[in-house]
């Protein structure tokens, strides 16, 4: 039984193609402005001119593609004064649409902006796993439309067998907030956390 | 999968077990998911879901990035509710599941889109204003058959001109093919050779290695696996072959597997630059030629050339290897060492000044590449659609020939990854009576100018002089009638004037800018709405074929290509020669028996193939190496150029610098050599206009398909890429709406300020459709108001990275904001 779900993300495979967001889009009818999951491109890095015209660089840039990380420890649950928001004896952490009176607090709470808002219903919306296709024997949408396998899901324990041991990288949260269930593999250019080499380039996709 | 949900899910055939029906080389729809309801990760089994009438059917992405990708349409109460892709494959490379990528993920949204066109509508107000009244399919088809056979009549089969087109590629039946069946039936057409993509380069690599038109001449690029060191000119697998069943995932595979070093050339950081390279070499464009004389000139005076390949394998390398008859000081080693005519040593400090390349890089990459054995090193083709691509493309070409890299397991031709392909067959089009042929990008001149169209200056074919205007365009699945083809605000004058081309027929889906500019306007069936065969396009480590279904009865009044033309067969009286008495599911059943001659493994009849859905079969092992007999034995199995072996030295190309009428500042060499262009590097420089401006294959659109999907443009919004150094000179902060303008035209776009694009380059996402506002700015991101209808001098391709630009904030729209 499912009890610690995790995403493993592989920043070496990553194109930043946003399959993931599209195959996340289309499963969950989601209108525009709400996304579950988000691929940011985190890159820096510069030129100098040299005399000749010549240039130099050290440019890099990597994606990170992140939905809810259905945290140890979440803040969403925490902070919700409904206890709309809860996480299941399967570790899925959802929002109970009944209970829910769109207060905003999880959703300012979570590093990872996870729950998001819906104007239309006046109530909040996240990722929820595709709890569906779990039950039905299939993985999340995101995770069997990544082209190049970059993002998988499963039992947190199997993934960290499977991948190693993870590593938080720029420009991802200290994980010691939420205790996120989420694994990462750096690329070959991937920057420490709080590093300052670097920015998310693409603020208005995300 | 959960049966209850997939009644499409189909029990293997009768005796054969599921290792065996492997083995057989298919794979049966929804076997993938071995474990039952929710068993997989232990949650609750829905065992009493709600019964829900919806089936899912196979389907394609038939756009053309060359991969065809499977997908799985969803449908309830006659619509389209959710996309997905394979989910077939046992997990073994080869077989595994051919992922779509975003865009075909975002099909029910495409199909579904408000531009879809619902009717036959005939123009009622000036060409190109888009204004049109609906009329019925017969009146449209009598009309188009009867302007066809008036055309004809009048002047000459050389007067019709079907026009490049290539939003439906997968898709044997629904393809282009039955047009062209019908016209050579009623005596044929005006031909064009080339295409958009890859004309520079195609010519490049014919009179290299005698290279045909898209067979394949390369190494596939799995074969990255087995070299010490691969070299990328400008190739972005990671957008341009980005799903699953391109040629992305196999460079990671490789790349993964052997850990192998791999280099990007390119103006831009690109995905695949960033995710693959251990090393980015940022490259002024249209200058790689002038790298690569540098590279050359380390790899010559110190020694690090293969002389004996070059004395067995080439024509021209030094004086002992020229063909007789040419003067002294002819060879490649006189240009690159400064004993030929032009006396300049390309030394890699003259390198230096023109590529923007420090002259210590390009000497340390010659000794990488010079060293590393074997080394992997292709092209992608952006580098060659370039004023003179067809150098640059010759040019990178050198780099293997001069290292021994041809012919051999982890070395490569230095042309674009090559690709496996299992010959199904396209619909029989019959011979085309009419021979001439025109280059596809010249085509506007056909229409504009034809009269003044030569052999010698414009590449006529099979023809010294046109003789015919093209009057009449056929325009099936393209938008090249203006957004895909270049300088937009001059392309709309020459279609606008109805006194020249007098009939344009668009077949399509959507209004695009080029349905805009037809006279009768025949809405088409998408792929959800017919069913097909699809086999693979550049697939690299697979075949495959998927029997597709339609998901959904046609929307409002669409049809069929076939139907379509079917009519106006009827109407030509040319049915029974064109139909062969089929309907549509004829033709299939038809080409689907020619599918089982190529492939008799295959169920027996398509009604049984369709409830399969998708068959794959893996490439065969080793991969094939390109020009291995040639390698072993070069006198039993010469190449398909004039010496048989590979041509540094061009005695065509020295022919025809002769005798073919060029503009003063193009060339033709027998030499791959570096030649300064018309808005080129240098002139960027000392010009009004100091930004060189390319494109870039982008992640919302395969050219202009999908180019209208919301949910695309909202992950992936159109923006022009800027350097922060450029950017700071101009004011211009990240997401500012800037105006991109030369003397051509303007368009409006958001900034991308990024370190991904080299200082003094500007690119633009190609393939946004064309919005011009009154004042006739386009205001979509569109780069093709501000590209050239300049040809490049030998393959008179199309340039659409040469050009240059000015970039400048746009004050009042940021205020109001």
């Amino acid at each position: 039984m499912l009890k610690r779900p995790a995403f493993h993300i592989d920043l070496g495979a990553c194109i930043g193609c946003k399959t993931c967001m599209v195959a996340c889009i289309d499963k969950n009818d989601l209108p525009r402005g709400i996304l579950f999951r988000r691929v940011s491109e985190y890159s820096g890095g510069g030129w100098t001119r040299r005399k000749d015209g010549t240039f130099v660089q050290n440019v890099f840039a990597y994606y990170l593609s992140i939905a809810c990380n259905h945290c140890e420890n979440p803040i969403c649950v925490r902070s919700c004064p409904t206890t709309a928001m809860q996480k299941d004896e399967y570790g899925i952490v959802s929002v109970d649409p009944e209970k829910c009176v769109g207060c905003r607090y999880c959703e300012w709470g979570c590093p990872y902006s996870a729950p998001q808002y819906d104007a239309d219903s006046g109530k909040m919306t996240k990722c929820d796993l595709c709890r569906d296709y779990l039950e039905q024997g299939k993985p999340p949408a995101c995770v069997a439309a990544c082209p190049t396998r970059a993002l998988q899901f499963g039992e947190y324990d199997d993934l960290v067998a499977r991948f190693g041991k993870s590593e938080v990288v720029a420009p991802l949260p200290d994980p010691a907030i939420t205790q996120p269930n989420l694994l990462c593999t750096p690329g070959p250019t991937a920057q420490p956390p709080k590093s300052r080499n670097g920015k998310v380039c693409n603020p208005e996709e995300i | 999968m959960n049966r209850n949900r997939n009644p499409s899910h189909t029990p293997l055939p009768a005796g054969v077990n599921r290792r065996g029906f492997l083995k057989w080389g298919s794979i049966l729809a929804g076997t993938a998911a071995v474990a039952g309801p929710g068993v997989f990760y232990g949650l609750r089994a829905v065992t009493e879901s709600p019964v829900v009438d919806e089936k899912v059917v196979w389907t394609t992405c038939n756009v053309n990035c060359g991969s065809r990708c499977p997908l799985r349409a969803h449908v309830r109460d006659g619509l389209v509710t959710r996309i997905e892709t394979d989910n077939t494959g046992d997990g073994d490379f080869g077989t595994h599941e051919i992922r779509a990528c975003l865009r075909g993920r975002s099909m029910r949204r495409w199909a579904y889109s408000p531009e879809r066109l619902k009717y036959p509508m005939k123009r009622v107000g000036k060409r190109g204003e888009g204004r049109f009244e609906r009329i019925s399919w017969d009146e449209a088809l009598d009309i188009v058959s009867s302007e066809l056979r008036r055309i004809i009549d009048t002047y000459g089969n050389e007067a019709v001109y079907r026009h490049y087109g290539s939003g439906v590629l997968g898709g044997i039946v629904a393809r282009r093919e039955f047009f062209h069946r019908l016209v050579n039936l009623l005596g044929g057409s005006l031909n064009y050779y080339g295409d958009y993509s890859m004309a520079q380069i195609t010519a490049a690599m014919e009179y290299t290695y005698g290279a045909k038109y898209d067979e394949c001449n390369a190494n596939p690029i799995s074969d990255v696996a087995n070299c010490e060191l691969a070299v990328f000119f400008g190739n972005n697998p990671a957008a341009t072959r980005m799903s699953g069943g391109g040629s992305m995932y196999d460079l990671l595979r490789a790349r993964r597997k052997s850990g192998v070093r791999v280099i990007v050339i390119d103006p831009r950081f690109s995905d695949t630059a960033a995710t693959f390279a251990d090393e980015w070499i940022p490259i002024r464009p249209g200058t790689d030629a002038a790298l690569v004389a540098g590279l050359a000139f380390v790899l010559i005076t110190e020694k690090l050339v293969d002389e004996d390949f070059l004395h067995r394998y080439c024509v021209g390398y030094d004086q002992e290897t020229m063909p007789p008859g040419i003067p002294y000081g002819h060879a490649y080693r006189d240009y690159i060492l400064g004993t030929g005519p032009d006396r300049i040593r390309k030394t890699p400090d003259w390198a230096a000044s023109i590529t923007g390349i420090p002259a210590t890089r390009i000497r340390e990459l010659a000794r990488e590449i010079g060293t590393a054995k074997p080394c992997y090193i292709a092209q992608g083709w952006g580098p060659q659609r370039q004023a003179c691509g067809e150098q640059t493309a010759r040019s990178i070409a050198m780099l293997p020939i001069l290292t021994g890299n041809v012919g051999i397991q982890g070395g490569n031709t230095g042309d674009r990854e090559g690709f496996f392909r299992i010959p199904f067959p396209l619909v029989p089009e019959g011979e085309n009576p009419v021979r001439t042929s025109i280059p596809v990008f010249a085509w506007t001149r056909a229409v504009d100018d034809p009269l003044s169209m030569t052999a010698t200056r414009d590449g006529v074919r099979n023809k010294e002089q046109l003789d015919t205007p093209v009057k009449f365009i056929w325009n099936h699945a393209g938008n090249a009638l203006i957004n895909q083809h270049s300088d937009c605000r001059r392309t709309a004058e020459i279609l606008r004037d109805d006194t020249k081309c007098e009939m344009i027929v668009v077949l399509d889906n959507y209004m695009t800018s080029s349905a805009k500019f037809a006279d009768i306007l025949l809405p088409c069936c998408t792929c959800l709405e017919e069913e097909d065969i699809v086999f693979q396009g550049y697939a690299m480590e697979m075949g495959f074929l998927v029997c597709t279904e339609a998901a959904v009865a046609p929307f409002y009044e669409s049809r069929t290509l076939y139907d379509i033309v079917r009519g106006m067969a009827r109407r030509l009286g040319v049915d029974e020669e064109f139909s062969l008495g089929m309907d549509r599911r004829g033709w299939l059943e038809y080409m689907y028996a020619k599918c089982r001659e190529v492939k008799p493994e295959l169920p027996p009849t398509f009604a049984e193939a369709q409830k399969v859905g998708l068959f794959k079969w893996k490439r065969p092992d080793p991969p094939e190496v390109m020009y291995r007999e040639f390698r072993e034995n070069p006198e039993a199995h010469p190449l398909n150029t004039p010496s048989g072996r590979i041509e540094i030295f061009s005695e065509r190309l020295w022919e025809l610098a002769r005798t073919w009428e060029l503009p003063e500042d193009d060339s033709i060499t027998a030499l791959p050599e570096y030649h300064p262009t018309w808005e080129g590097a240098e002139q960027a420089r000392s010009g009004p206009y100091p930004l060189q401006l390319i494109g870039h294959h982008y992640k919302q659109r395969t050219h202009s398909s999908y180019g209208n999907v919301d949910w695309l443009q909202q992950v992936a919004p159109q923006e022009a890429w800027i350097n922060s150094l450029d950017a700071e000179t101009r004011d211009i902060r990240h997401n500012d709406m800037v105006r991109v303008f030369n003397d051509r035209g303007e368009t409006r776009v958001r900034a991308k300020v990024t370190e991904r694009i080299m200082p003094g380059v500007v690119t633009l996402p190609q393939g946004a459709w064309l919005k011009p506002d009154g004042n006739g700015v386009d205001r979509n991101g569109c780069i093709n108001v501000l590209t050239s209808l300049r040809t490049s001098p030998l393959a008179k391709g199309n340039p659409q990275h040469t050009n240059l630009v000015q970039v400048e904030k746009v004050r009042e729209e940021a205020e109001q904001c």
